[in-house]
């Protein structure tokens, strides 16, 4: 049994916002991707937009071109199994026809198994990655860090 | 050529200078994505089981096969004989080259680049333009193994590649390179005169190539 397991933050900019036909197919997947992810080996938790209430957290909504998912997952392999070994890697594949180049980032991190990260975590992360590059703290796939040793009494 | 990897890399692949030890390798690279065991190994040379197994064992030694156990028969319990030895191809790629050459490095430089610059589409269509230039063939299967790909028919009509020619660095970059195979494969198949009956669509596995070649649905 794991202790921790990997959070996931991604920022995108999309070409044009929701509702525009230059978007639509990428639009159309977003619910079919989500529900892959849910019946994914290892999925924990994701980020549902309903939940998120920006006034309350103090921070500023993002233009509507900008889009956000946060995720929870039981190991590396779990997250990289749906990210890259699904059909989500096609929508990859397919990322500028819809998306901005330069203005995405994803980033990973370890949180302790049933701790939901929040919002703020998630963009402190996004931060600290692009500040310091891959670490323990804020990391990649490209370059991943182990999961941190629980200290046992 | 003076690093103890690249020397272990040597070694690797001086094991298969052996002409029989070379054809135990291919017969085991043959049956994935299942493993094989020493009687079919053995058959498929047309040599003795000890002398089969005597070069497969020679193959894990060097690192370039994985040994797993494993009842074939599907029987189980008291006569159901001893697990059976099996072989399937390591994880582990060899690059020997001489002089040293570094174009892993270079590839994945270039990679993080194109990522970066947001020029996926042009490495798509570069690829496609250079599948295209391979010409006329009318045999999807021969097309394929041609071109690097090892093909294997499923039930459903489907074409496996059990191969990732670009293992290494689609690891890495997978939306980027395996988008570049993909477009790399429908060039291939338009150059071959192919593609009205067959069509290269991301499908994606572990251990196997993310892209499956399958006929067009016609009416």
């Amino acid at each position: 049994m794991t202790d921790f397991h990997v959070a996931q933050m991604n920022v995108a900019k999309l070409r044009a916002p929701e509702g525009d036909p230059l978007v639509a197919e990428f639009t159309a997947g977003v619910d079919l991707m989500n529900e892959l992810a849910d019946r994914s080996p290892g999925f924990v938790w994701r980020l549902k937009e309903e939940d998120v209430d920006l006034a309350a957290l103090g921070i500023q909504p993002a233009p509507p071109e900008m889009i956000a998912t946060m995720s929870v997952w039981e190991s590396l392999e779990a997250l990289r199994g749906y990210v890259y070994h699904s059909t989500h890697l096609d929508y990859l594949r397919r990322r500028r026809e819809w998306f901005v180049p330069g203005e995405s980032a994803m980033v990973l991190w370890w949180v302790e198994a049933g701790r939901i990260p929040t919002l703020r975590d998630g963009l402190q992360r996004l931060a600290l990655l692009g500040a310091e590059g891959p670490g323990p703290r804020a990391f990649t796939f490209r370059q991943p860090f182990p999961a941190p040793e629980l200290s046992r009494p | 050529m003076t690093t103890p990897d690249h020397l272990d890399d040597l070694d690797a692949v001086t094991a298969l200078a052996d002409r029989v030890r070379r054809a135990a390798y291919r017969a085991v690279a043959d049956a994935a994505p299942d493993p094989a065991g020493r009687d079919e190994v053995a058959e498929a040379l047309g040599v003795g089981r000890t002398l089969a197994a005597f070069h497969l064992d020679k193959l894990v030694d060097a690192g370039l096969l994985e040994v797993s156990y494993a009842r074939r028969s599907g029987r189980s319990g008291p006569g159901a004989g001893r697990p059976a030895k099996l072989y399937r191809l390591s994880a582990a790629e060899h690059a020997v080259s001489v002089p040293p050459r570094a174009y892993r490095s270079a590839a994945e430089l270039l990679a993080e680049a194109l990522e970066r610059s947001g020029a996926e589409e042009t490495l798509y269509r570069v690829a496609e333009e250079h599948g295209r230039k391979a010409g006329p063939e009318p045999d999807v299967t021969t097309l394929l193994t041609g071109n690097g790909y090892q093909p294997a028919t499923r039930e459903d009509g489907r074409i496996e590649l059990r191969n990732c020619p670009y293992h290494r660095v689609a690891e890495q970059f997978p939306p980027l390179i395996c988008g570049m195979n993909l477009a790399m494969l429908n060039g291939l198949l338009e150059g071959a005169g192919l593609a009205d009956e067959w069509c290269a669509r991301m499908d994606p596995a572990p251990g196997r190539c993310c892209v499956t070649v399958s006929k067009n649905k016609t009416n």
